[in-house]
């Protein structure tokens, strides 16, 4: 599975925030089906590189190219790349003056101009998929934080992505909300999405990573598999941030 | 009421009295100067009048005006509400240019008296609009029609329209500066992230605005936007400078031909008062009721 195709290819990526610089040269390579794990400490530019991803921000130098489409500023191709890459933010950005379904159904039938019974049936089946089918008509303030969390997700797949970007998706949950919306993210690995997840969350890493990825100073420090990541990573940076998070 | 009647203490009162001796002093002195002599018996007969040749009630001087004043209000508001909404937006736009001709417009509108933008307005753009679509010869074609009730209902004395049109051309462009700042407000109480979770799903800046953005803000500026419909039924006495017959033009005809100065000032500022307020009132309560829900 690993071995296939690369679908996100980084090439000597820039990113400059006025003098701030936020991405220094990074390279990577995500293949198709592959679940990638990026973490580091805050302001390490993680949350700034996969949002260079759907141009969210603009690199300013170096090239990426998703599923062969080079990410360029060009307002038609970058909205049809949007199409194809999910993306799921730490505040969930539900729109809150619409029902969950409308949530789910208003991109594909607004973007991809889907018709609505057809937009609503699909919506129904991703709800399924996140466990909260019942949810279906209440507004995005009725529910709680996991479970909006979990519609911003069903969000995502409606518009039948082939990748699925998450920016830190637990951040913002209260602690026994997390695991919830970790098993929706697993059992979305299981279907062979390919994934590059922001996180913290180590145990999801290590059930679920492909590749695990060291960031820090708007560098990638360290890109190795899980068992040598967390058993005997090369840099000393690295294992010093392990220990830290892992203390506890 | 009776709870806050009974918090009053004695140096309320005290206040209340010097309050009521003060302005009973200054009555007394008038009255004594003035010689005026009030004829308030009169000014029913210019609100309601009797038709004596036809036998029947009819809105005379002063509730024609005031009829007048509530069309050119809504037809006012309506107007200044899209093109408020327009320029809000225009404000909010990525394209500088665009920024810039919104921002110029009201700048102007808002650092020149209320009373010359209406003048410029109106000789500069109403009239020659109102020219040039003809509008004269096409209102006194209805006027002379049989049948015109629903048109004298909803636009007055259509021999007037032109006269309404740019009344309600004027006070919209006037008010739009306003509305267009209330507006821009709205939008950008939108917090980013929804313009971002609008886009990663792939909609164009036309679709973020129209499906995402405008609605949560036109939602979050309707008690803003309530408050400019009463401001602007405030200003609507402007544009009675351009000889639109509205409730404060029709006073100064009444007083011009009655000369019954202070009555009929003081039922005009009394329609205002009743009418602003207690729209005020009912905003306020229909804003609480939501909030509530």
């Amino acid at each position: 599975m690993n071995q296939q195709t690369p679908i996100i290819e980084v090439a000597n990526i820039d990113k400059f925030y006025g003098n701030f610089h936020a991405l220094k040269d990074v390279d990577l390579t995500v293949r198709q089906g592959e679940k990638v794990v990026i973490c580091g400490p805050s302001g390490s530019g993680k949350s700034t590189l996969i949002r260079c991803f759907n141009g969210l921000e603009w690199h300013n130098s170096g090239r990426i190219v998703i599923d062969e489409i080079e990410v360029h500023q060009n307002a038609k191709r970058i909205r049809e790349l949007r199409q194809e890459v999910g993306m799921v933010f730490q505040q969930f950005n539900l729109f809150p003056h619409l029902t969950v379904l409308e949530n789910l159904t208003i991109g594909p039938m607004k973007v991809r101009k889907i018709a609505q019974a057809q937009a609503e049936e699909t919506a129904r089946g991703y709800l399924d998929r996140v466990h909260i089918p019942e949810q279906a008509d209440k507004y995005p303030a009725q529910l709680s934080g996991g479970q909006q969390q979990r519609v911003a997700i069903a969000r995502s797949l409606c518009m039948e992505p082939r990748i699925m970007l998450f920016d830190e998706p637990t951040s913002a949950l209260d602690p026994e909300m997390i695991n919830e919306v970790l098993d929706v993210m697993v059992e979305l690995a299981e279907t062979g999405m390919t994934m590059v997840v922001v996180t913290h969350e180590m145990g999801f890493a290590r059930k679920v990573a492909d590749t695990m990825v060291f960031m820090e100073e708007g560098r990638i420090v360290e890109v190795s598999p899980p068992n040598k990541f967390f058993t005997d990573p090369d840099s000393d940076r690295c294992r010093l941030f392990l220990n830290q998070i892992l203390e506890h | 009421m009776t709870n806050s009647i009974k918090q009053l203490k004695w140096p309320d009162y005290l206040i209340l009295a010097i309050v009521i001796v003060f302005f009973g002093y200054i009555w007394i002195t008038i009255e004594g100067t003035l010689n005026y002599k009030w004829r308030w018996h009169l000014i029913p007969n210019y609100i309601v009048g009797w038709h004596t040749g036809r036998e029947e009630y009819f809105a005379n001087l002063l509730l024609q005006g005031l009829g007048a004043t509530f069309r050119i209000s809504i037809y006012a508001s309506i107007l200044a509400l899209i093109l408020g909404t327009l320029l809000g937006v225009a404000r909010c736009s990525s394209n500088l240019t665009i920024r810039m001709l919104a921002r110029t417009y009201l700048e102007f509108l808002r650092n020149i008296p209320p009373v010359v933008v209406v003048f410029i307005f109106f000789f500069f753009l109403s009239q020659q609009l109102i020219d040039a679509l003809n509008l004269e010869r096409w209102a006194r074609g209805i006027a002379r029609q049989e049948n015109n009730e629903i048109w004298v209902f909803f636009f007055g004395e259509m021999r007037r329209f032109p006269s309404l049109i740019s009344g309600v051309i004027v006070l919209a462009l006037f008010e739009s500066a306003f509305v267009g700042e209330i507006i821009r407000a709205g939008i950008q109480s939108i917090p980013k992230g929804q313009r971002e979770a609008a886009r990663s799903i792939g909609m164009n800046g036309l679709q973020e605005l129209r499906y995402i953005v405008l609605p949560q803000a036109l939602k979050k500026v309707v008690p803003p936007l309530a408050n400019q419909f009463i401001t602007l039924i405030k200003d609507s006495a402007i544009i009675s400078l351009i000889s639109v017959q509205e409730l404060t033009f029709k006073t100064v005809e009444l007083v011009a031909s009655s000369r019954m100065i202070f009555e009929a000032w003081i039922t005009t500022a009394a329609f205002y008062f009743i009418v602003c307020f207690s729209l005020s009132r009912v905003f306020a309560r229909l804003e609480r009721n939501s909030q509530n829900n």
